[in-house]
């Protein structure tokens, strides 16, 4: 089975992560910046306003005889009282005197007379902003410094504040959303390569061992030249272990083949009964050793394959037709009739060669162990939903108690003396049917005269 | 049958020829593909027998390049690779059968026949003898004008008796040929199949004689 390996983490979640914290420490820095600017900027509209009414205040004063009048004008209240609902203060006094106005509200200190001072400060309870500007004005041959302080509370200012802030929030978290949604997008893209890397090589049938061509990202590049290397290596090796099975085949068949056609040359010839015999004996060898050689390479060629299942639709009942028509003329030789009953349209998707392999095991042993003038039975259906390949013969049956022992290899079932095999038939067949899927069940036909093994796909 | 055996191995090409000219068969031999191309097109056999793995070449080569050239002649394939991987190339070439090595010679014989049977058989192959009529491809026999189906060991015995009429064949040669050597025969079985072929037989003037103490012989009453 394919082994998953460890897991990092995910790079998409990783990046997306990343992405988004940067955004969001983004969307943060502009909200303080947003704020910062909303703040100066109420402050400084309202520090003008204040300005522009302290001036104003400080023009209508005006020198008459003896007296200091300071007539304010209207409009230099109101234009505070326009900005919103908050209360004004004034104080006006020249030199230490005040004049008018709220006598205890802070004078503003400043450095020159001429400039207007700022300052914020508490004031009956709550936080006021104060202006105060200056002009000298000659009376009476001396000269007398005239005073306008004019504060304000700031209510209005942080209600401006307040709208300012909730601009910021808002267009900070609509930056982060577009943001997130711009980092899911990115992480999704830069893995979507990576995606189609997987999907090209996992779509691939076993056997495909083309190097991966398409394009792909130049970071990606060791990955796929790696990648490459690796399944060139496979590929080499896979060829190799087919070979071999062919070559050991090859290399053991063929001089078992001359051994065997010399031996009944020469049983041809031969009359003395002692040497018939040791004739005999020695061709039943050769059977036997070359039987177990070819089960022995069907065997491997089986663990071989069901490493990399090959699967395509195959029609078990013409597969089982074909094995019907190839094995009549071995069967005849013993008068053994094969009979099929096979369903059409029995479709399984599975390895052919597999499949077929594991079949022609099974009824080969039915023949093998059928004694003469027998039937053979091969039925090709479905059941529960299963497909099914049930090959029964009269060569006596399993014994009663049927075990999985005599699945397991080289195991022969007691009626196998004097037949010659090597017991991997029903090996070979289980193995295929699992590696398939499915299962492998012996039983005993309903007479009890012989045999029944059946192979069932899903 | 004329045959020809396409096989490089020079001992196992000796013991095949042997035997199947023991059997009364004419057997050309090609070690390699260009001998076998040259026979091929010189001479008009019944059977080819072709082995795989060639010296200078691929025998599947030669079995395409025989198709293309509409030559109809049936082709076995002998093959010692693995039947799972081998199998399906080479019957999708064009090959009638193949038998894997090292084969059983009575299954080589039962898939020559059984191609041949499949290919359609020609008058050649009926025998005569006395007044008896006997295809050994289709398995009939006719007798008195009426034909008879034989089972598979039935005609595999008339078959030995009719190589060599009047021949003498003990019950140890024919146990050789008609049982394989994996089946505990005794001798005594022969007579069951000698019994079924008189019954066949009766009516004829040809009948299966006892030579006391030596075995039996097909000869005319």
């Amino acid at each position: 089975m394919t082994e998953i390996p460890a897991s990092t983490g995910s790079i998409r979640r990783r990046l997306t992560i990343q992405l988004m914290t940067g955004a969001a420490g983004l969307a943060a820095l502009l909200f303080l910046v947003v704020l910062n600017i909303a703040r100066d900027l109420a402050e400084s509209s309202q520090d003008n306003v204040l300005f522009a009414s302290a001036t104003a205040i400080l023009e209508s004063v005006s020198v008459q005889g003896d007296d200091i009048l300071a007539d304010i004008p209207y409009g230099a209240l109101s234009m505070l009282g326009n900005v919103s609902d908050d209360r004004v203060f004034y104080r006006i006094s020249a030199g230490s005197e005040v004049l008018t106005g709220y006598g205890d509200l802070p004078v503003v200190e400043k450095q020159r007379v001429d400039v207007p001072a700022f300052q914020t400060a508490p004031y009956k309870g709550e936080d006021v902003r104060i202006v105060s500007v200056s002009r000298r004005l000659s009376l009476a041959a001396r000269v007398v410094e005239v005073t306008v302080t004019v504060a304000q509370t700031r209510t209005g200012q942080q209600r401006a504040i307040a709208r300012m802030s909730q601009i910021a929030a808002l267009s900070g978290a609509g930056f982060f959303l577009v943001a997130v949604i711009l980092a899911v997008l990115t992480a999704q893209s830069s893995i979507r390569p990576l995606n189609r890397l997987a999907v090209s090589v996992s779509r691939r049938g076993p056997k495909d061992m083309r190097p991966v061509a398409g394009p792909v990202p130049s970071e990606m590049i060791p990955l796929v030249t790696s990648l490459n290397r690796f399944m060139a290596r496979l590929k080499t090796s896979l060829a190799r272990s087919e070979d071999f099975i062919a070559e050991a085949a090859h290399r053991v068949r063929t001089p078992l083949a001359t051994v065997r056609t010399q031996a009944e040359v020469v049983l041809r010839r031969v009359d003395r009964d002692e040497n018939r015999q040791s004739l005999r004996e020695m061709i039943r060898a050769i059977d036997e050793s070359s039987r177990a050689a070819g089960q022995l390479l069907d065997h491997a060629m089986v663990t071989f394959r069901t490493d990399h299942l090959e699967r395509e639709d195959i029609n078990l009942g013409d597969l089982a037709a074909d094995l019907v028509e190839r094995l009549t003329p071995v069967a005849e030789l013993k008068d053994i009739h094969l009979n099929a009953q096979l369903a059409e349209n029995t479709q399984i998707t599975g390895d052919a060669i597999l499949v077929q392999n594991a079949v022609r095991n099974i009824l080969d042993n039915s023949i093998k162990y059928s004694p003469e003038d027998r039937n053979v039975w091969v039925e090709v259906g479905t059941e529960d939903g299963q497909s099914f390949v049930r090959i029964s013969d009269q060569a006596g049956g399993f014994p009663d108690t049927i075990t999985s022992a005599l699945t397991e290899r080289f195991a022969r079932g007691a009626n196998s003396e004097g037949t010659v095999g090597s017991g991997l038939g029903l090996t070979i067949a289980k193995e295929v049917v699992e590696a398939h899927g499915g299962h492998l069940e012996l039983s005993n036909t309903e007479e009890g005269t012989g045999a029944c093994v059946t192979l069932y796909f899903p | 049958m004329r045959f020809l055996l396409v096989e490089d191995n020079q001992n196992l090409a000796t013991a095949v020829l042997d035997r199947l000219r023991m059997d009364g068969h004419v057997v050309d031999h090609a070690p390699d593909v260009e001998l076998a191309e040259e026979f091929s097109a010189t001479a008009d056999y019944d059977l080819i027998l072709l082995d795989i793995m060639l010296p200078d070449g691929d025998g599947r080569d030669f079995l395409k390049a025989h198709r293309n050239r509409s030559d109809e002649t049936p082709v076995i394939v002998l093959t010692a690779r693995s039947e799972v991987s081998d199998r399906v190339g080479v019957l999708d070439l064009g090959a009638d059968d193949y038998i894997t090595k090292p084969f059983d010679f009575s299954e080589l014989e039962a898939r020559c026949r059984a191609v041949l049977r499949r290919r359609g058989g020609s008058p050649s192959n009926e025998v005569r003898f006395g007044d008896l009529v006997f295809d050994s491809l289709s398995g009939t026999l006719t007798v008195n004008g009426q034909t008879i189906t034989l089972r598979n060991r039935e005609l595999r015995l008339l078959e030995v008796f009719f190589t060599s009429p009047d021949r003498i064949f003990s019950k140890a040669k024919l146990v050789d040929r008609l049982f394989a050597y994996d089946d505990d025969v005794s001798e005594n079985a022969i007579e069951v199949y000698v019994g079924r072929l008189r019954k066949h037989l009766a009516g004829s003037q040809v009948q299966i004689a006892t030579v006391r103490g030596l075995g039996y012989r097909l000869s005319l009453q």
